[in-house]
């Protein structure tokens, strides 16, 4: 038997029940629309996500003091070396470091006359606003040179600067921090949270001033941006040996963006699964409707069958017909489903533009897996039954 | 082309057993007309689908075209029965969602033969019918004749050598049960072994030789000449003047 003929004759065979082959396709649609509506937000959430890390720059290091992974082997021997300037100026030199920055980070009340405002305080040097690729809305960043030089220029994050002046353009005017006194010289373009701080809404001065003024004497972070991509585990290695060398004991810890970043994206992964997989609970459900259908249609149609075998059908093609009609159910379920889905999704990002939810290649090429999947499980039974079928008792009844 | 030995067929009902086909020997030749006749229960339903090798026989030996149809697998049955076996119906047993043509066409969508082909001789079995103005109606569009004359043409569309017609004109008027006949036995004319079941004597009365069954056997011996009751010039078409009905033992009652 052919199988565009196998295919006309399944197909022709539903359309003698369009009600219930309808209901049948319906049932189906509502799971694969789930499971694609489902994949579709996941991947989205996961996208939105990665997307924000991206935007940090993929050739980023972060170096951050003490040790993650907690070695047993003494207690109380592990000293934990200050990460400071020198260390910083050390791995600038690095020939496979682009530039690196340093982090000092304290929340103070920043005011300006009579208003105040609690923000984070970070402590950097000129090569910031490069390494994390922001761009200045008005007036510079932070001057270039000795970052032990210190100073008492200061940059105002978008929302810090609308907090603290309104109106009024920030621009030269003096803040206080505590019982030091800053000039501000520019204001960052508005660019989100990232990293867990609200970059517009954070204020920068020099990192020798900050380390001075909040009494650090360890960096909070060093952040490196490398030249070449592919070179990050390298600059990784370089790093590392180099703090080993300096504080003689491997006292720090290096991630990379990509790190972070499959973290984020592999549990994003996983919940996305898991909604996924709640949705097939219906296409399962489907499933056993199809198998309902079916059984239905061939106890309906032992006649038909009867007379299939007398015509000389053999047991794998009558076995066949029936697999066809189930199948074909199903997959015009997932079709259905997969438009809907779509359909749906799209309706959703018309509501929330930013929100970049489409479902992805890999769930529409299997929710249409997965539903010719349920129709060959479901289908195999009715279709094996049909086929037991005795031609000479389905033949005698009329 | 037709050899029983010694066939029983028995059933299992309950705790016992029935016998419905006992101890049969029966030959039939090439070209031959036969009619299969006697009351109902009789087991002639049960022989016909021996016969079309869609029922195997418990005990003995049935050879069809000198295969032993009893060790054929039933892929290789199911082969016997699209290219060497045709069946007619008493309730023609069409399919009602397919047209005529689309009905003719089934045994060749079996047997793989692509479309073309296929449309191009259903449609001359239609034509050896005398239906093609109607090969585009379905079935519920066609009268009782009608439908049964698509279900001939579709059982001889595979050129089978042997036409199994089970009580073919029960449910049909007088005048479209003589078409009917006219038909089928003009295909046995021209060389299509006919065997027809049936407890119309009006019927049984145009075959070549009349097998009678009761009690799942057989009466007389089967063979050509030996009991069976024969009628010298049905071949020739000459056997279509009615004769008096054979005694039948038994009440009648539908097929």
């Amino acid at each position: 038997m052919r199988f565009l003929d196998l295919v006309a004759f399944a197909a022709g065979a539903l359309r003698g029940h369009r009600l219930r082959t309808a209901l049948s396709v319906g049932g189906v649609a509502v799971g694969i629309a789930a499971v694609v509506a489902l994949t579709a937000l996941g991947e989205g959430a996961r996208r939105y996500v990665v997307e924000e890390f991206a935007a940090l720059g993929s050739n980023l290091l972060i170096v951050l003091p003490g040790k993650v992974e907690t070695t047993g082997a003494a207690p109380f021997g592990g000293v934990t070396h200050d990460l400071t300037i020198a260390d910083l100026r050390a791995i600038a030199r690095l020939p496979r470091v682009r530039k690196a920055a340093p982090m000092a980070v304290a929340t103070d009340t920043v005011r300006y006359r009579d208003r105040g405002r609690d923000v984070p305080v970070l402590g950097t040097t000129a090569e910031f606003i490069d390494v994390r690729h922001m761009e200045v809305a008005s007036g510079e960043f932070l001057p270039a040179g000795d970052p032990d030089q210190g100073g008492t220029e200061m940059v105002l994050g978008q929302k810090a600067a609308f907090e603290l002046f309104r109106d009024e353009s920030p621009l030269g005017r003096v803040v206080r921090v505590g019982p030091y006194r800053f000039r501000v010289v520019g204001v960052l373009a508005p660019r989100g949270r990232s990293l867990g701080f609200d970059l517009d809404d954070v204020v920068f001065v020099p990192v020798r001033t900050a380390m001075r003024a909040f009494n650090r004497t360890s960096l909070f972070r060093i952040l490196i941006e490398v030249r070449v991509h592919d070179e990050m585990d390298a600059a990784k290695r370089d790093v590392l040996a180099l703090l080993d060398a300096r504080h003689r004991v491997e006292d720090v810890t290096v991630f990379t963006q990509d790190a972070l970043l499959s973290a984020f994206g592999s549990i994003l992964r996983a919940l996305t699964l898991a909604l996924v997989g709640i949705a097939s609970v219906s296409l399962a459900v489907a499933g056993v409707g199809i198998m309902n259908v079916m059984l239905v249609s061939v106890t309906e149609r032992r006649a038909e069958i009867g007379l299939l075998k007398a015509l000389g059908a053999a047991d794998r093609q009558v076995l066949a017909a029936f697999l066809a009609e189930a199948v074909l159910l199903a997959l015009g379920g997932g079709i259905v489903g997969l438009g809907a889905g779509a359909g749906a999704v799209r309706l959703f990002v018309e509501f929330y533009p930013s929100f970049p939810a489409s479902p992805p290649v890999w769930a529409v090429v299997a929710a249409l897996g997965l539903s010719v999947a349920v129709g060959v499980a479901f289908g195999v039974w009715p279709a094996r039954r049909a086929t037991r079928l005795d031609p000479v008792v389905a033949l005698a009844r009329r | 082309m037709i050899r029983l030995e010694g066939v029983w067929r028995t059933y299992r009902v309950g705790d016992g057993k029935v016998d419905a086909v006992r101890d049969v020997t029966l030959e039939v030749e090439r070209g031959e007309h036969v009619a299969l006749i006697g009351p109902s229960g009789s087991g002639k339903s049960t022989m016909l689908h021996i016969l079309g090798c869609l029922d195997r026989p418990t005990r003995g030996r049935y050879l069809f075209e000198g295969r032993d149809v009893g060790a054929l697998s039933e892929e290789e049955r199911s082969l016997l029965r699209r290219h060497r076996i045709g069946f007619v119906f008493q309730f023609f047993h069409l399919l009602p969602r397919l047209s005529a043509a689309a009905n003719v066409e089934l045994p060749m969508l079996f047997a793989g033969v692509p479309r073309e082909a296929r449309r191009a001789r259903a449609a001359r079995a239609l034509e050896a019918v005398g239906l093609t103005p109607r090969a585009g109606h379905r079935p519920d569009q066609l009268s009782g004749g009608e439908r049964q004359r698509v279900a001939i043409a579709r059982a001889v569309v595979m050129d089978p050598a042997l036409l199994l017609a089970d009580e073919p004109t029960g449910n049909l008027d007088r005048h479209s049960a003589l078409e009917v006949m006219d038909l089928i036995e003009a295909m046995n004319r021209r060389g299509l072994t006919l065997i027809v079941v049936t407890h119309d004597p009006a019927i049984a009365e145009r075959a070549g030789r009349v097998v009678r069954m009761a009690d799942g056997g057989i009466q007389g011996a089967g063979i050509r000449g030996q009991g069976s009751e024969e009628v010298p010039s049905g071949r020739d078409g000459l056997a279509l003047s009615p004769r008096p009905p054979a005694p039948d033992p038994r009440p009648r009652s539908g097929g």
